[in-house]
């Protein structure tokens, strides 16, 4: 029962084929496809009714003909979940590809999660330190948040990606954490340069990797980010551990949905892309999060190439409609020299708030980056005056300003790959460069911060704290 | 229970994606089906020929052609009494804490938990006795719901004019039966109505009081009415669900109905860790106490989400018939009009623009229509304001959800990316928004906060204004080549926008500002700039006039309870340093 063969295909287009004359076939099922050559791809049941079925076949129609033999297995796609799964690399359809054994499951997941109920969830308020400046200080990343890197073809978002896996701790804690990177069509050498870095850290250890690269069968890569996320949601749940995933390039994902929607002859939204890519976006990033009473938790970075670095192109609008907050590479800083390129204008963390100030990060935290914000827009501006006008005939208050946005970049933003900065650095930094504008101007900040973190008093208390030593 | 009728039992021809095609049964559009072994819920969408086309509120794997469906000849409909206060529903009612009990901290498929609860006792008074002549619409009685609502007990709209013939007081569950009508009906504490039909009312009135939301731009440039219509269109990061957010949390209705349409489950749970938190100024009582809270967020099923928006707006109808003025607020809108698109893309109806159905602007206006403050069938006022999150792909809002909401909402709140990558929020641009409500509501504000206050709001607005004309030549040739008088006005403009239009949702005292304190504010900026042009008549230097002593705690007095003072207090140093007094 369910798992007759049929011989019935009457009809391939694109990744679809069309199966006529079955038994009722469920919505959702998976499929097996036995090629003539003996070998057998695997797909999923997208439209089924008493006349024909469509089934979408996950590694691509090539070989498939009409003598193929088609078999519904009764059941959806799952993956073998184990702890195990931790230090290998498996394919973008969830099996093992780094030459070591078979998974021994623990537990067969169905890959489409179910939603989180609301009312289970709890709001994400710890913070995690990244050690780069421009996000925690800027832009704060809380455990159980889902922020994605919105960057363009050529910028360094791998590089930031990586380290922000090697670095990202929350202080204070020796928990468990495990790393799961999800590769969607990208290039070898991309998929090179990552292994490479696990392997020489001994993140991979730590790691779950699945790879679906560039020259791997487009419409696998549905599946990719629902396996990784299965399997995250087993390692956090089932083993309390606290998951950073990672979700390179989701722009390759939402071309493969769109190859998909194409194929089934669907009225196209914006641009080509499926009126439902909203809906389907959500069901990935929405997986992020935690939950009342339990320990573990996912925390979610999904990385997107924005075509043409057009941020209103449907891939980044949509992901930025569902993620909370994003944090933006520019062509610009990059071509500066600038590492990592972060523009912090259009960055936004939304869960920051919860998880900065006294007792989080530190007290004067949530001043401090309204402060930053508004002095580096106001310098950002001037920039334009001055193209216009010249830097001569800016006020004097105007120039500091300039200036502050130019250190800003250049010294703040600007870090080594390998460089771990901690939050209070991070701070203080910024306030070296606040002490560049005249004290009135800090009207973001209260008195008794300015008075306990400006570089003027702080000086004056360390001459203070000296001088009552040495008179001791 | 009714014959079994013909076609009410049939079976599934097809399935894909949410929408399941059936045959066997004759329902009418809109009834609500169960499909399969689980009883998937669904509302049938269309019918064609023999066959039924239905929307499942659930997601449909594993339904297979011939599985049973099962038709309820019912719309979908909600259940209105006590308890719905404090609720927090999914988009079709269903209590979310009720899910979690019987399926943990996931959403399985095929549960059904009723939307008001079964075993809790509520103490009834009637306020009608034997013999009384009631109608559809009619109080007969009331439920201390929460410490702030209390809840009327109505008579069904449906039910046409009979004589109480029984009617107890005391302690009943919403099922038992309180009173008795000459006709043989049995009232309950609830009763049921299909969310996509507009509750009956007599009349509309003109919307004359404002909804008092204590945020600073809205209350004084571009203020909604208690029955309004409003849009918050912007793009993402620019503060939308923020501002609905801050509208539930202050604005002067007695109940609030949020839906999270197709948003972020997280910032439900703020909202759920948040409210119960909070006090309201007007009550000194805990949000939640006057809160419905409605999520459907993006990841849970498509249908359901397109229904949530109705299903807001019927709790929030009801509340109106009680005569309470009732706000409700819609993150996002667009996320519904997507949901229409999706089910109508896969209905294959022919697309209008940009993939939405051709019928989008006429269910929009349908949706907003049903906002008002209205005249009840009992004959008591109530209203129902609408407030509608708009999220423009890229922020453009000429495309078809925003432009179609505009053609029918009467105030315009435009979100600004620029201003929110400032961080100048509320990130509202005062340039582009509307409200077609400050004529009709100025003889309010006029009478009830300052005689003066529309002559104000009328000078920022000029001023601000005039900025934005001055900003143009400054882009061009620095601010140094203006004259003194221009460089005056650029400095109080900066004052309006930072220290009147920026508002901080997260400080405690500056997250609510009553009109009161908006208009003193407001007179104090004006009160500034008559000081600042005085000293420049009298030959000060623009420089002294612009760095002037006192400045710095005018922009802070809004963050201390005792604004006042503190306002005072800074003119008063402004004051002697300008001219020594």
């Amino acid at each position: 029962m369910g798992m007759k063969e049929y011989k019935t295909i009457n009809k391939v287009a694109g990744p679809l084929i069309f199966v006529e004359k079955t038994e009722p076939v469920g919505f959702g099922e998976l499929v097996t496809v036995s090629l003539p050559d003996g070998s057998t791809k695997r797909g999923q049941v997208l439209d089924t009714s008493k006349d024909v079925v469509v089934v979408q076949v996950f590694e691509g129609t090539r070989g498939i003909d009409t003598s193929s033999t088609v078999r519904f297995t009764g059941d959806i796609v799952r993956l073998p979940c184990s702890k195990d799964m931790l230090g290998r690399v498996l394919s973008g359809s969830g099996n093992p590809i780094d030459g070591g054994p078979k998974i021994v499951p623990e537990e067969r997941r169905e890959i489409i999660g179910a939603a989180i109920n609301p009312y289970a969830r709890q709001y994400p308020r710890e913070f995690i330190q990244t050690g780069i400046s421009a996000i925690d200080g800027m832009n704060t990343l809380v455990r159980g948040q889902k922020l994605p890197i919105f960057s363009g073809s050529g910028l360094p978002h791998n590089d930031i990606a990586l380290q922000i896996a090697r670095q990202a701790k929350v202080r204070g804690e020796g928990e468990e954490f495990a790393v799961i990177f999800a590769a969607m069509g990208i290039t070898n050498e991309e998929a090179y340069h990552f292994m490479k870095d696990f392997e020489r850290t001994g993140a991979l250890e730590r790691a779950v990797v699945f790879l679906n690269l560039a020259d791997d069968p487009a419409i696998e890569r549905i599946l990719t980010p629902r396996m990784a996320l299965t399997a995250a949601e087993f390692l956090a749940y089932e083993y309390d551990l606290h998951v950073l995933v990672i979700l390179t390039d989701m722009t390759n994902y939402c071309e493969a949905l769109r190859e998909m929607s194409a194929a089934r002859e669907e009225v196209p939204g914006r641009r080509g892309y499926p009126g439902y890519m909203y809906t389907d976006l959500s069901t990935i990033y929405e997986r992020a999060g935690r939950i009342r009473g339990r320990k573990g938790t996912i925390t979610q970075f999904p990385i997107l190439t924005m075509p043409g670095d057009d941020i209103t192109h449907p891939i980044p609008d949509l992901s930025g409609y569902i993620t909370e907050g994003q944090i933006v590479l520019s062509r610009e800083l990059h071509a500066k020299g600038i590492y990592p390129p972060i523009d912090v204008l259009p960055s936004l963390s939304r869960l920051m708030k919860e998880g900065i100030g006294e007792g989080m990060t530190r007290d004067d935290h949530v001043q401090w980056n309204d402060q930053m914000y508004a002095a580096y827009a106001e310098g950002v501006d001037l920039r334009g005056l001055v193209a216009i006008v010249g830097e001569e005939a800016l006020s004097d208050r105007d120039r500091k300003f300039l200036r502050f946005a130019d250190e800003f970049e250049r010294r703040f933003v600007q870090q080594g790959k390998y460089e771990d900065r901690d939050i209070e650095y991070t701070l203080d930094l910024g306030w070296e460069l606040l002490s560049m504008l005249p004290e009135a101007e800090l009207m973001k900040i209260e008195r008794k911060f300015i008075e306990k973190y400006h570089p003027a008093y702080r000086k004056k208390t360390a001459a203070g704290e000296e001088a009552a030593e040495a008179a001791a | 229970m009714e014959v079994k009728a013909v076609g009410k039992v049939g079976e599934v021809y097809r399935v894909s994606g949410p929408l399941v095609v059936g045959e066997g049964i004759r329902p009418r559009m809109y009834d609500v089906c169960f499909v399969g072994e689980e009883g998937l819920m669904g509302e049938v969408v269309g019918l064609v020929g023999e066959k039924t086309l239905i929307q499942v509120y659930e997601d449909t794997s594993g339904i297979k052609p011939g599985d049973r469906i099962e038709n309820t000849g019912m719309p979908l409909s909600v259940e209105l009494g006590p308890g719905l206060i404090k609720s927090f529903y999914d988009g079709i009612q269903r209590p979310l804490p009720g899910l979690k009990e019987v399926s943990g901290d996931f959403i399985s498929r095929g549960l059904h938990v009723p939307g008001l609860d079964r075993k809790k006792n509520w103490e009834f008074n009637p306020a009608v006795k034997k013999g009384d002549k009631v109608k559809g619409g009619d109080i007969i009685g009331t439920v201390q719901e929460t410490e702030v609502v209390e809840h009327k007990i109505l008579v069904p709209p449906y039910v046409g004019e009979s004589t109480i013939t029984e009617i107890n007081g005391g302690k009943f569950t919403v099922e038992d039966t309180v009173a008795v009508l000459d006709d043989g009906t049995e009232l309950k504490l609830y009763h049921k109505w299909p969310v996509r039909q507009a509750r009956p009312y007599i009349e509309k009135l003109p919307p004359l009081i404002p909804l008092i939301t204590g945020q600073r731009i809205l209350d004084t440039l571009f203020p909604v009415a208690k029955g309004g219509t409003a849009a918050i269109p912007g793009p993402f990061g620019s503060g939308k669900t923020v501002t609905q957010h801050q509208l539930a949390k202050w604005s002067d209705a007695h109940i609030v109905v949020y839906i999270g349409c197709g948003e972020r489950g997280n910032e439900m749970t703020e909202v759920l860790e948040e409210f119960p938190e909070l006090i309201d100024p007007r009550t000194n009582k805990p949000l939640m106490e006057r809160t419905v809270l409605i999520a459907n967020t993006s990841n849970m099923p498509v249908a359901a989400r397109e229904a949530s928006v109705y299903t807001g707006i019927t709790i929030a109808e009801y509340f109106r018939d009680m005569g309470y003025d009732v706000s409700i607020m819609a993150d996002s809108t667009s996320r519904w009009a997507e949901a229409m698109r999706e089910i109508s893309g896969r209905l294959e109806e022919m697309p209008g623009e940009e993939g939405y159905p051709a019928y989008l602007a006429s269910r929009i206006a349908e949706f907003y229509e049903r906002a008002g403050r209205v005249k009840t069938l009992g004959g008591s006022v109530g209203s129902v304001s609408v407030i509608g999150a708009v999220s423009p792909p890229g922020g453009d809002f000429s495309e078809p959800v925003t432009q179609n909401t505009l053609r029918i909402v009467k105030v315009f709140w435009a979100l600004d990316a620029k201003l929110a990558a400032r961080r100048h929020f509320p990130a509202i641009n005062w340039l582009q928004s509307y409200s077609l409500y400050t004529d009709t509501l100025k003889e309010w504000y006029d009478e009830n906060v300052a005689a003066d206050w529309s002559e104000l709001r009328k000078w920022a607005m000029e001023v601000l204004q005039e900025e934005a004309n001055l900003q143009e030549i400054v882009q061009l040739v620095g601010s140094d080549a203006l004259p003194e008088s221009q460089r005056l006005l650029l400095e109080v403009a900066r004052l309006i926008r930072e220290v009147f239009l920026q508002q901080y949702a997260y400080h405690p005292v500056d997250s609510y500002c009553s009109p009161q304190k908006q208009y003193d504010m407001l007179k104090g900026i004006k009160e500034v700039n008559d000081m600042f042009f005085k000293a420049l008549e009298q030959g000060k230097l623009i420089d002294e006039i612009i760095n002037v002593p006192g400045k710095e705690e005018f922009a802070r007095a809004k963050f201390e309870e005792d604004y006042k003072t503190a306002l005072q207090n800074a003119i008063e140093t402004m004051r002697k340093a300008l001219f020594g007094e």
